[in-house]
C-alpha cells in the first residue's frame, strides 16, 4: 500500500475547476474552470505554490481544459464559447495571440502533438480538428474527422509519434494517424468495450499501452499489438487486456498514466483520487493492477487529475468544489 | 432543517479537516421530504401546472441511500413525462437537476432517471441528464437557461 499525502491545497473562488495542466518542465500549474480565465500557480521563494497569473480575457464561456506546447512557450485553452485560444508570452506577458475558431459549439479538450507541429482539438459538434502549427503563429486546419457518432470528450496525442486518440460520449476510443501521402489525420482503429461515455484517456510511455476511464466506472487497459492479434495475423491492432472494475463508486472522470513511475491515477466522481500500480511480474498480455490507495481528494466531484512530467509522485487534483490540491505519492 | 448537512469543522493552520456527523434513518427522511418540496412546485414548461399537479414527480419517485464508505448521500429521482414521446422530457430533468443542486448544499450525489418504460427515448434522455458536462454547456446556453430559470422559479417570493 501507498498513500497521497497533501502537499498544498491552493484554494480558489471561481467555482468549479475542470482541468490543472502541468508545464513540460513541471514548474508552472495551469488551472481553467467555469468562471472563464486560467491562473497559473508556480513556486514562491519558500517553495509555496501559489497564483501569479490569472488571464481572463480570452473566453465567453467555461474553459473546459488546458494544455502547455512541448516547449512551454504557449498555452491553449478549450472552451464552451466553440473557440480554442493559443497564448504566448512574446511581449512579456501572456496574450491571447490566436484564436482558433471552427467548431460548431463546446469545444472539449486540446492536445499538442509531441513535436509541437499539431494541435488537436474536439467538440460536442462530434468532430475532431487537426491543425498544422506554422512558424508565424497561423495554426491551419489539416483535417476534420468526423468518425464519431456523440459528444467527444478527449483529444490525447501519443508520447512520441504522430499519432492521435479520442474518446467520446458514444462509448468509444478512436486513434488516428497521419497519413502524409493523404494530407489528411485518418481513423485506423476503433476500441469498443465501455458501456457507457469514456470521459478521458491516457498513453503510458511507450504509447503501446493506453488506460481509459469511463461512466460505466472502470478502468480499462488496451495495448497494441503491431503484428495483429494474435502476433502475426496483419496490420496493427489495439486489444482490452485489462479492466478494472469494482474499485469505483461513481463516474470516472479522468485518468493519468506517470510515464516516470508507471502509477496510474484516477479522478472520481465519489471525491476520492485512487492510484493503481501493475503487479510485478504481471503477464504482458494479461497484467493486474493494484490498487495502492484511496484518498478523498475533494468535497466534491474530482474532474481532474495528472502526474507532474519531472517530480515522480508529485500529482495535482482538481474539484467541483474550487480547490485544486497538490499530493505526493509515497510507499 | 439542514441539520443533516451540518459538519463540524476544526482547523489547522495548513488544512481543514472535516468531521461528518453520522447520519440517522430519520436524517434520510427528512432528506427525502426536502428534496421532494424543492422539485413538486418546478412548473411544466408549456402547461400552466406544477409538475406535482401533473404527477411528473411524486414522493415515491426519490430514492436515498448512503454507501458505507462515503460522506454523501445518493439521491435518485424517477420522474414520469406525461407522454411518452414528450420533448421536453430533457428540459423537465434539467429543471429537476438544477433545482436540486440550487437548494440541497453539498454532500448529495444526483441521478435522474425517467419512469421506466414512460419515455420512447429514455436511455438516451438518462444519459443526456445525467452527464454534468453537458449539464453545465446547457445553463451557459441563454436560451435553455431562460427556460429552466422560468420553470424553477418560487412565486410565492
Amino acid at each position: 500500500m501507498g498513500k497521497l499525502e497533501l502537499v498544498q491545497s491552493l484554494k480558489t473562488d471561481s467555482g468549479r475547476i475542470w482541468n490543472v495542466s502541468w508545464h513540460p518542465k513541471g514548474t508552472a500549474l495551469a488551472s481553467c474552470g467555469e468562471d472563464k480565465s486560467i491562473r497559473i500557480w508556480t513556486k514562491d521563494l519558500r517553495g509555496k505554490w501559489i497564483n501569479k497569473v490569472v488571464l481572463t480575457d480570452g473566453h465567453k464561456r467555461t474553459i473546459r481544459q488546458i494544455a502547455w506546447s512541448p516547449s512551454g512557450n504557449y498555452l491553449a485553452s478549450a472552451s464552451f464559447d466553440a473557440t480554442t485560444c493559443i497564448w504566448d508570452k512574446k511581449c512579456g506577458e501572456f496574450e491571447c495571440n490566436a484564436t482558433l475558431e471552427g467548431h460548431d459549439n463546446e469545444v472539449k479538450s486540446v492536445a499538442w502533438s509531441s513535436s509541437g507541429l499539431f494541435l488537436a482539438t474536439c467538440s460536442r459538434d462530434k468532430s475532431v480538428w487537426v491543425w498544422e502549427v506554422n512558424d508565424e503563429d497561423e495554426y491551419d486546419c489539416t483535417s476534420v474527422i468526423n468518425s464519431h457518432t456523440q459528444d467527444v470528450k478527449k483529444v490525447v496525442f501519443h508520447p512520441s509519434d504522430n499519432f492521435l486518440a479520442s474518446c467520446s460520449y458514444d462509448d468509444t476510443i478512436k486513434l488516428y494517424k497521419d497519413e502524409p501521402s493523404e494530407f489528411e489525420w485518418i481513423c485506423y482503429e476503433t476500441l469498443k468495450g465501455h458501456t457507457s461515455t469514456v470521459w478521458s484517456i491516457s498513453y503510458d510511455s511507450t504509447g503501446t499501452r493506453l488506460a481509459s476511464c469511463s461512466d460505466d466506472c472502470t478502468v480499462k487497459i488496451w495495448k497494441e499489438y503491431p503484428t495483429g492479434f494474435p502476433p502475426g495475423n496483419g496490420g496493427p491492432t489495439w486489444k482490452c487486456i485489462c479492466t478494472l472494475d469494482g474499485y469505483h463508486d461513481r463516474t470516472i472522470y479522468d485518468i493519468s498514466w506517470c510515464h516516470s513511475t508507471g502509477l496510474i491515477a484516477t479522478a472520481c466522481g465519489d471525491d476520492c483520487i485512487r492510484v493503481f500500480k501493475e503487479d510485478a511480474g504481471s503477464d504482458s498480455d494479461a497484467p493486474t493492477f493494484s490498487m495502492v490507495t484511496k484518498e478523498k481528494g475533494h468535497n466534491q466531484d474530482v474532474n481532474c487529475v495528472t502526474w507532474n512530467p519531472e517530480v515522480p509522485g508529485l500529482l495535482a487534483s482538481c474539484s467541483d468544489d474550487g480547490d485544486i490540491k497538490l499530493w505526493e505519492f509515497k510507499k | 432543517m439542514f441539520n443533516f448537512l451540518k459538519k463540524k469543522s476544526t482547523e489547522n493552520e495548513e488544512q481543514k479537516q472535516t468531521i461528518i456527523t453520522p447520519y440517522s434513518a430519520a436524517d434520510i427522511t427528512e432528506l427525502k421530504d426536502t428534496i421532494y418540496d424543492v422539485i413538486r412546485t418546478i412548473k411544466d414548461p408549456e402547461k400552466p401546472n406544477t409538475l406535482e399537479q401533473l404527477e411528473v414527480v411524486y414522493e415515491d419517485g426519490i430514492m436515498v441511500s448512503q454507501p458505507r464508505t462515503s460522506e454523501f448521500f445518493v439521491v435518485r429521482i424517477e420522474f414520469n413525462p406525461t407522454i411518452p414521446h414528450c420533448s421536453l422530457a430533457t428540459l423537465i430533468g434539467l429543471c429537476i437537476r438544477i433545482k436540486v443542486e440550487r437548494n440541497i448544499p453539498n454532500r448529495i450525489k444526483l441521478d435522474i432517471f425517467i419512469k421506466k418504460g414512460a419515455h420512447a427515448t429514455e436511455e438516451e434522455i438518462n444519459k443526456q441528464i445525467n452527464d454534468k458536462e453537458r449539464i453545465a454547456a446547457a445553463m451557459e446556453n441563454p436560451n435553455l437557461k431562460e427556460m429552466v430559470e422560468n420553470c424553477i422559479m418560487e412565486e410565492d417570493c
